[in-house]
């Protein structure tokens, strides 16, 4: 069984176009959306939830204010300064640390699991499909990534089907360490654009960091072919296998607006076949 | 005045945003970019720098000459970051550690004390007018809140303070949105700009904070941003249309409100809304 992720550092390069765009080409896969924080991979592949689960992360403090006797103790462990002069505990702020609800001398502490997301397997048109929703504000997404990766990975197994899809997050933090730590290989999708150049640097030096083997391919090469080359002169300097450019090309949106991949709204298109051409040299390099 | 420009969905325009409100305003006016994970402001304002500091965060080590392995470092750590395997050896895993500093209090030896792991560094600089800070995340770190704070502790409170946030609505996000005075969001037209704008207005409720609506690439996708923002009462303060001119001189680092006709005066309009709004 092989777990490919999508990553590309900076956000909006076209991760979850191409991620349903592969759904589309893959044979036995399961998908899986690592983007707990903001989920768009349902948008397009229209599941029926067979299974919905609650998210358990972390804790919160609440003071009981009947046994509190405002000595303030608490206030002064607290490194998040999550609890007020009237001992109310903004849960936003509270890291869930627990070291107030140790010391209280009166333990009128209580320190909750949180309910901070919910989790999914679900059925779509592309094959069975593990996705989260992290609710707004929460924690512990890192943590939510490894679960839908894990229960990815057990479904294929049951299934016997041979490959884990996933759909990653943005970023070089938590959760995008997270998605990768211990798959087979990564795709990481920039843009020709110095941000877009930036970003791939950081998510390279960030796979590399995790011992993930990496891919690349340049969305939207069209739009600054001078970055684009040098987005490739990179590459080849840290030994990285460029796979493809898929143009710059509105036809994405238009698909997306009908809730389509690429390929049901328009087989034929230019970009269409950049990413057939991509999959099919992935699918040698896995 | 802070301010801070967010957006559920990556790749919406919010650093384009944030970078041509700051070369428009000019003056008297401070840039500080918390998407320490991809800073990108910095390649658009192009700043001087001149001081780097770099930013660590206090974690545990232990003597083992003082450790007697009574394991209660281990009991108190909600993150796995100190333990004793049976009752033989206390390991540390800095990586994991939230420097909550439960294990040095507990510690009945004083076997504990702090050392430090690096998050990563903050440069400080100046174009012109504009005070630029920004924040960059150790490749490898997993926590970027405490580094988002410390970038936001450069704010000058006689100034105007723009915040450049990371996408999504999870910790970083809320650590550089709260306790500002205006939000605006940044979206597309799109199904996926649209599904993460509500996350993101569903932050910004809970922050209670006000907020404002520009809709990038406005003419592409559907109407149903719009529709969205009239029924939440959000305000539509600026649409910047698609166009491949746009795109071409942000692929390239350029300022709009320097290279094209018009946006300084939209950017500035902008600049009178919020204000307006926030008095």
């Amino acid at each position: 069984m092989k777990e490919l992720i999508i990553i590309s550092g900076k956000g909006g390069t076209g991760k979850t176009s191409l991620m349903a765009a592969f759904a589309y080409l893959a044979e036995n896969k399961v998908l899986c959306d690592a983007d707990v924080d903001a989920a768009d991979l349902h948008l397009v592949t229209a599941p029926d939830i067979l299974e919905k689960h609650d998210f358990q992360g972390g804790n919160t403090a609440v003071i009981n204010k009947d046994k509190c006797t405002e000595c303030g103790l608490c206030i002064d462990l607290c490194k998040w300064e999550a609890i007020s002069e009237t001992f109310e505990v903004n849960s936003i702020e509270c890291e869930g640390c627990g070291v107030c609800v140790y010391f209280c001398p009166e333990k009128a502490i209580d320190f909750p699991l949180n309910t901070c997301g919910e989790w999914y397997i679900s059925d779509t048109r592309f094959g069975p499909l593990v996705h989260a929703r992290l609710g707004i504000a929460e924690e512990n997404s890192g943590r939510l990534v490894s679960l839908v990766r894990n229960e990815a990975k057990k479904l294929a197994e049951e299934k016997g089907l041979d490959l884990i899809l996933t759909d990653g997050p943005p970023g070089i933090g938590c959760p995008v360490i997270a998605s990768i730590g211990g798959a087979d290989a990564v795709l990481i999708v920039t843009e020709p654009s110095v941000s877009g150049k930036h970003d791939m640097q950081r998510v390279v030096q960030l796979a590399n960091h995790f011992k993930v083997p990496a891919f690349l391919c340049v969305n939207k090469f069209d739009l600054n072919k001078d970055i684009t080359d040098e987005i490739e002169k990179f590459a080849k300097e840290k030994g990285l296998t460029c796979l493809g450019h898929i143009p710059f090309d509105q036809i994405f949106t238009k698909a997306m607006v009908q809730g389509q991949t690429i390929f049901e709204y328009n087989s034929n298109s230019s970009s269409a076949q950049a990413i057939r051409k991509l999959w099919g040299s992935l699918l040698e390099k896995l | 005045m802070i301010i801070s420009i967010a957006s559920g969905k990556g790749g919406t325009g919010k650093t384009t945003v944030a970078t041509n409100l700051a070369i428009a305003i000019g003056s008297d006016v401070q840039l500080l970019d918390c998407d320490v994970e991809e800073p990108n402001s910095h390649l658009f304002i192009n700043p001087v720098f001149e001081k780097t500091i770099t930013v660590t965060t206090p974690v545990p080590e232990v003597d083992e000459k003082k450790c007697n392995l009574c394991g209660k470092c281990d009991e108190i750590c909600q993150f796995k970051a100190i333990i004793v395997i049976a009752d033989t050896t206390v390991m540390t895993f800095p990586e994991l550690c939230h420097s909550c500093g439960g294990c040095e209090k507990v510690c009945p030896e004083n076997a504990i004390k702090e050392t430090s792991r690096e998050l990563g560094i903050i440069q400080k600089g100046y174009r012109n007018g504009i005070e630029f800070v920004h924040g960059k995340l150790r490749v490898g770190e997993a926590m970027s809140p405490p580094l988002i704070v410390k970038v936001r502790s450069f704010t000058k409170p006689d100034k105007f303070t723009i915040i450049d946030a990371p996408p999504g609505t999870s910790c970083p996000v809320i650590a550089s949105m709260k306790d500002t005075d205006f939000i605006l969001l940044v979206t597309e037209p799109t199904p996926f700009g649209l599904h993460d704008l509500k996350l993101a207005v569903g932050a910004v409720k809970m922050l209670n904070i006000p907020c404002g609506l520009v809709i990038n690439r406005s003419d592409v996708g559907d109407n149903k941003v719009k529709d969205f923002a009239k029924k939440e009462g959000v305000p539509v303060l600026l649409e910047i249309p698609f166009d491949r001119n746009i795109a071409e001189a942000y692929s390239r680092g350029d300022m709009i409100v320097e290279k094209l006709p018009g946006f300084k005066e939209k950017f500035l309009n902008l600049y009178d809304n919020i204000k307006k709004i926030v008095s």
